[in-house]
């Protein structure tokens, strides 16, 4: 009888140790950030900041140079973005880009040995220039969202020639014909965080001008829609930004009140912008690049891969945890003077396509206003 | 002598098969063999069968299985028919209703008319067994106790599966059929509607539901304390000095000054597991439909406390901003 609760307990014990191997070891640490009793607090656990911090690490930068000298424009041809450069800073720049983007494949990953520098030969040369532009664009016009670090090629890239937190318009998996596939409901997909939420919750909110505000703002109905399942959407899209950047909800949120933003921290008003900020990059410089990419480099449905939080923020609450690696690179930090006129006709063409949709949306107003 | 003092049944009585009190014309729905099962015995009565089907019990299952039937193919069919991954993701799988395009109109099959479906034969098949438990209740000369509790269940599935999305005019606010689906629901309706744990009917029933547990806990252990006086016939004891009965209820009177009587006991516990699903479907009938956002009525209504805002510069809606 003994032996057999012996047996019991060990099995329990096994079971129970079984369920818990999902979880962080303890001890966590906590901080308080709201008023006592409200939940609003960053749990880390410390095994898991190491790594992070480790992961995190910036690389040493190369020594600065002149601003002074002929400038790129006038030695080297075909310089868009970075004509304002000196040849010095932008020498530097290259290779800077280079140990950021293609490590292993070095000048040749751009440019064709033998040819010209000018050429454009290469798909990966004219993506570099709208990335250059993009970067420039989110240092100079999105202050709300990188202000204070700001962002160069490496906040993304880290080493690979493609960053490695990138998304494409989902395609349902594999289901019986004449079965109307919902995209949500499937085991096992990072896009849903491992839940049976919508397996692409960013081309709703990261791409079209989908608003993401379901919870109803006033105490009785007043005429507000929003479905449960918009309300799903927009929850899965919240449990790739609690993802992306290693935090849980009240890093934002007040629990009791998730769509009251007198009761939550500015840190929401920052990811507002962050998701108005990746659309931009998602419709104004990613999509453009689709016309000259291969198809490898594209998405079941052929359209170029895209920015959402994960890419930048990687696990991070702060990418790189906000080393300010843009002050050892302020060549990136706002457009040239000569190419902004052309990242904004680039923009503007955007603009017309989607013109119908934007106008119906007060987000996208907001956008624009946002952006220039 | 054996006594019950284990977390199973140990003494098992051995008994002839039984078939229970003669139930005159009705007898042909009584039906299925007997047997003894010793493992079983260790959980309740060692005799299993024979089992009053009835009519409505062999509609209520053919309805039953049609709607298991529906909801398993179409999750089957998501997967593509891989028995594998069936098995691999099924508490992600779902049967959902229709997209709220399709309001309170009937869609096409695949599209939420299969979920219309799956819901039309789940209701058949309750609504039979719950007839089913009245009269077995009066075949037993019993009164309708069960059937009125288990009705107080039906009514929180009904409000949420049929009743509030009418209300709502729309198909699309009903639960999904899934493991983790329904839970994604239950998470996007409180969200929704602005916390649902501001909703004084949702701290109704977590009251209700908690004190079920509470009641349900003191009235077992009570009753296996009391065993050994032989407690499981409490009601030819509940007249007599010095029995497990009174030893029960002298417990509790020593112990918090007031004790149920072994009759009173029973109607709390009824009253609480039945409270606990009425009040939580009044609460959700209530949501949406006349209340928005839970969180800002319970302002209103002064039961929601102020904290301090979090940081010195309140911060505010970034749209707003845009606006001014």
């Amino acid at each position: 009888m003994k032996f057999l609760n012996m047996k019991t307990f060990a099995g329990a014990a096994l079971i129970g140790a079984a369920m818990l191997s999902g979880c962080d070891l303890p001890p966590q640490e906590s901080v308080q950030r709201g008023y006592r009793g409200t939940g609003m607090e960053a749990i880390y656990s410390p095994e898991v900041l190491e790594d992070l911090v480790a992961a995190n690490q910036v690389p040493q930068a190369i020594p600065a140079v002149s601003s002074e000298g002929p400038k790129a424009a006038d030695i080297y041809q075909n310089v868009e973005v970075l004509g304002h450069l000196s040849v010095g800073e932008f020498t530097r720049l290259m290779a800077a880009i280079t140990q950021w983007v293609s490590p292993e494949q070095g000048c040749n990953y751009c440019h064709v040995p033998g040819e010209g520098f000018e050429q454009d030969t290469l798909y990966t040369k004219k993506v570099a220039r709208v990335m250059i532009a993009m970067t420039q664009n989110a240092n100079q016009n999105w202050d709300a969202h990188v202000g204070g670090a700001g962002v160069t090629c490496y906040t993304c890239h880290r080493g690979n020639n493609v960053p490695e937190n990138v998304w494409t318009v989902g395609v349902p998996p594999r289901h019986a014909e004449g079965h109307k596939h919902l995209m949500q409901n499937v085991a096992h997909q990072e896009s849903s965080v491992f839940t049976s939420l919508s397996i692409d919750p960013f081309t709703p909110y990261l791409l079209e001008d989908g608003v993401a505000r379901d919870q109803g703002s006033t105490a009785l109905p007043q005429g507000h829609e929003a479905s449960i399942r918009s309300t799903e959407q927009v929850y899965s899209l919240m449990m790739h930004y609690s993802d992306a950047l290693g935090v849980n909800c009240t890093h934002c949120h007040n629990s009791r009140a998730f769509g009251s933003w007198e009761e939550s921290s500015s840190e929401r008003v920052k990811a507002w912008h962050g998701q108005q900020m990746v659309k931009e990059m998602n419709n104004a410089y990613i999509n453009p690049t689709n016309a000259w990419l291969p198809s490898y480099r594209q998405g079941p449905l052929g359209d170029a891969q895209k920015v959402n939080c994960a890419t930048c923020h990687q696990g991070a609450y702060q990418p790189l945890l906000g080393a300010n690696m843009l002050a050892d690179y302020p060549n990136l930090g706002s457009l040239a003077p000569s190419s902004s006129d052309a990242a904004e006709a680039m923009e503007s063409d955007e603009a017309a396509e989607s013109a119908e949709m934007e106008s119906a949306s007060v987000e996208s107003g907001e956008l624009s206003g946002e952006a220039h | 002598m054996r006594e019950y003092q284990n977390i199973f049944t140990q003494v098992q009585v051995s008994a002839p098969d039984y078939p229970g009190v003669p139930i005159g014309d009705e007898e042909y729905n009584r039906v299925g063999g007997m047997f003894h099962n010793h493992l079983l015995g260790k959980l309740g009565d060692a005799q299993i069968g024979p089992i009053y089907l009835g009519a409505l019990g062999v509609f209520s299952l053919i309805a039953g299985v049609l709607a298991f039937l529906i909801i398993g193919l179409n999750m089957m069919a998501s997967v593509n028919w891989d028995p594998v991954q069936f098995v691999r993701q099924l508490f992600w799988l779902s049967l959902d209703p229709p997209a709220p395009e399709y309001g309170l109109s009937i869609p096409p099959l695949n599209d939420g008319g299969w979920w219309l479906l799956a819901g039309a034969m789940l209701t058949l098949s309750v609504m039979l067994w719950w007839a089913r438990t009245f009269r077995i209740s009066r075949n037993l000369g019993m009164s309708n106790y069960l059937a009125w509790a288990f009705g107080a269940a039906i009514f929180l599935y009904l409000v949420l599966g049929f009743i509030r999305p009418i209300l709502m005019g729309s198909w699309n606010e009903a639960v999904p059929f899934g493991i983790f689906p329904h839970l994604d629901w239950t998470a996007a309706f409180s969200l929704r509607y602005g916390n649902l744990f501001y909703n004084p009917f949702h701290m109704l029933s977590i009251a209700f539901l908690y004190g079920s547990a509470v009641l349900f806990a003191m009235h077992g252990a009570t009753i296996l304390a009391t065993s050994r006086y032989g407690a499981d016939r409490e009601i030819d004891q509940i007249t007599d000095r010095g029995t497990a009965a009174e030893r029960g209820a002298l417990f509790w009177r020593w112990c918090m000054g007031f004790n149920a009587s072994m009759e009173s006991i029973h109607r709390w516990a009824w009253w609480f597991a039945v409270l606990t699903v009425i009040t939580g479907a009044i609460g959700i009938l209530l949501t949406g439909t006349v209340v928005e956002n839970w969180y800002l009525w319970g302002m209103k209504h002064g039961i929601v406390p102020a904290y301090p805002p979090i940081e010195a510069t309140p911060v505010i809606d970034p749209m707003m901003e845009g606006a001014q």
